[in-house]
């Protein structure tokens, strides 16, 4: 959701004269909304801008960030930043659904809209 | 390093989210924003005269890791960017929290290598703020009310151009 956000925000932006570049990993969610220019981090998300702890990374990638601000000419140019995480286990780990969990992801959504009434009452 | 794969390498976090919260009971799948047209905005000098900001989804206050405080958030905010904050709140958001971490903010929000990019000269100056909008479900609410308010701020610094950083 914050991929969403962050791409609404940046076409606003645009429209109203200010160049941006988004930073993201959610590449279908970014190019699906449709931003001027778009820096794809083929990372789990969390860390956009580079492994925590490593400086040169995050240089290297705010720059990129900064290339494609002079570089792209036309809108929805996206380049891939030439990184990888040190292991693929989380592609299929991160919001997994399988046998061994949809009961718990079941009540989890059980719970989870219960607290949303009683929040929704709340604030009513 | 050169590999075969069935499927495209990315995750596609929208087909990963659909059939995610459809185990957890939820029916109607969440509808993402898609556009065709796309605005741009190129720069009208040299990136090394322009004024750049930089913009998270990160929040300020601890708001708990419950993602029902994220429906709590609807502020924005600016903060000045010198010092950089040593810690901002993302709990409540949802990244990968088994993959790693956030406790370092450059992976996140790299104020202190923008400020070297300005003091090298690559960049005119780094904006004085740095800026926070709310993740929301409301598509309505970030166009009608976040993104106004980033853009109010970004003109207020003078900013040339924004690097907008998504979790």
């Amino acid at each position: 959701m914050c991929h969403q956000t962050v791409s609404l925000v940046a076409r606003y932006l645009e429209e109203s004269g200010i160049a941006t570049v988004v930073i993201g990993s959610a590449r279908d969610i970014v190019e699906e909304c449709g931003v001027p220019r778009f820096l794809f981090i083929d990372f789990p998300l969390g860390n956009p801008c580079g492994r925590p702890g490593d400086v040169e990374m995050q240089r290297a990638i705010l720059g990129l960030a900064l290339d494609l601000l002079e570089k792209a000419w036309v809108p929805r140019t996206t380049v891939q930043a030439p990184f990888q995480w040190a292991d693929d286990g989380w592609r299929d780990n991160f919001m997994r659904v399988d046998d061994d969990n949809r009961e718990a992801l079941a009540r989890a959504g059980e719970e989870r809209r219960r607290r949303q009434a009683g929040l929704k009452q709340g604030q009513a | 390093m050169s590999k075969r794969s069935p499927c495209r390498t990315f995750v596609s976090y929208i087909d990963r989210s659909r059939i995610y919260y459809e185990a957890h009971g939820y029916e109607q799948p969440y509808t993402w924003a898609c556009h065709t047209g796309t605005p741009f905005t190129p720069l009208d000098k040299p990136l090394s005269q322009c004024r750049v900001g930089l913009a998270t989804t990160a929040s300020r206050e601890d708001l708990g890791k419950d993602v029902e405080s994220l429906m709590l958030e609807r502020h924005g905010y600016a903060s000045r960017s010198e010092p950089p904050p040593e810690r901002l709140f993302t709990e409540h958001l949802f990244w990968d929290k088994e993959a790693t971490h956030t406790n370092d903010v450059e992976s996140f929000l790299p104020l202190a290598r923008l400020s070297e990019y300005a003091r090298s000269g690559r960049i005119g100056a780094a904006s004085p703020r740095f800026y926070g909008v709310p993740t929301d479900y409301s598509q309505g609410r970030t166009r009608r009310m976040q993104a106004p308010r980033i853009l109010d701020w970004a003109r207020e610094d003078g900013l040339d151009a924004m690097i907008l950083s998504a979790l």
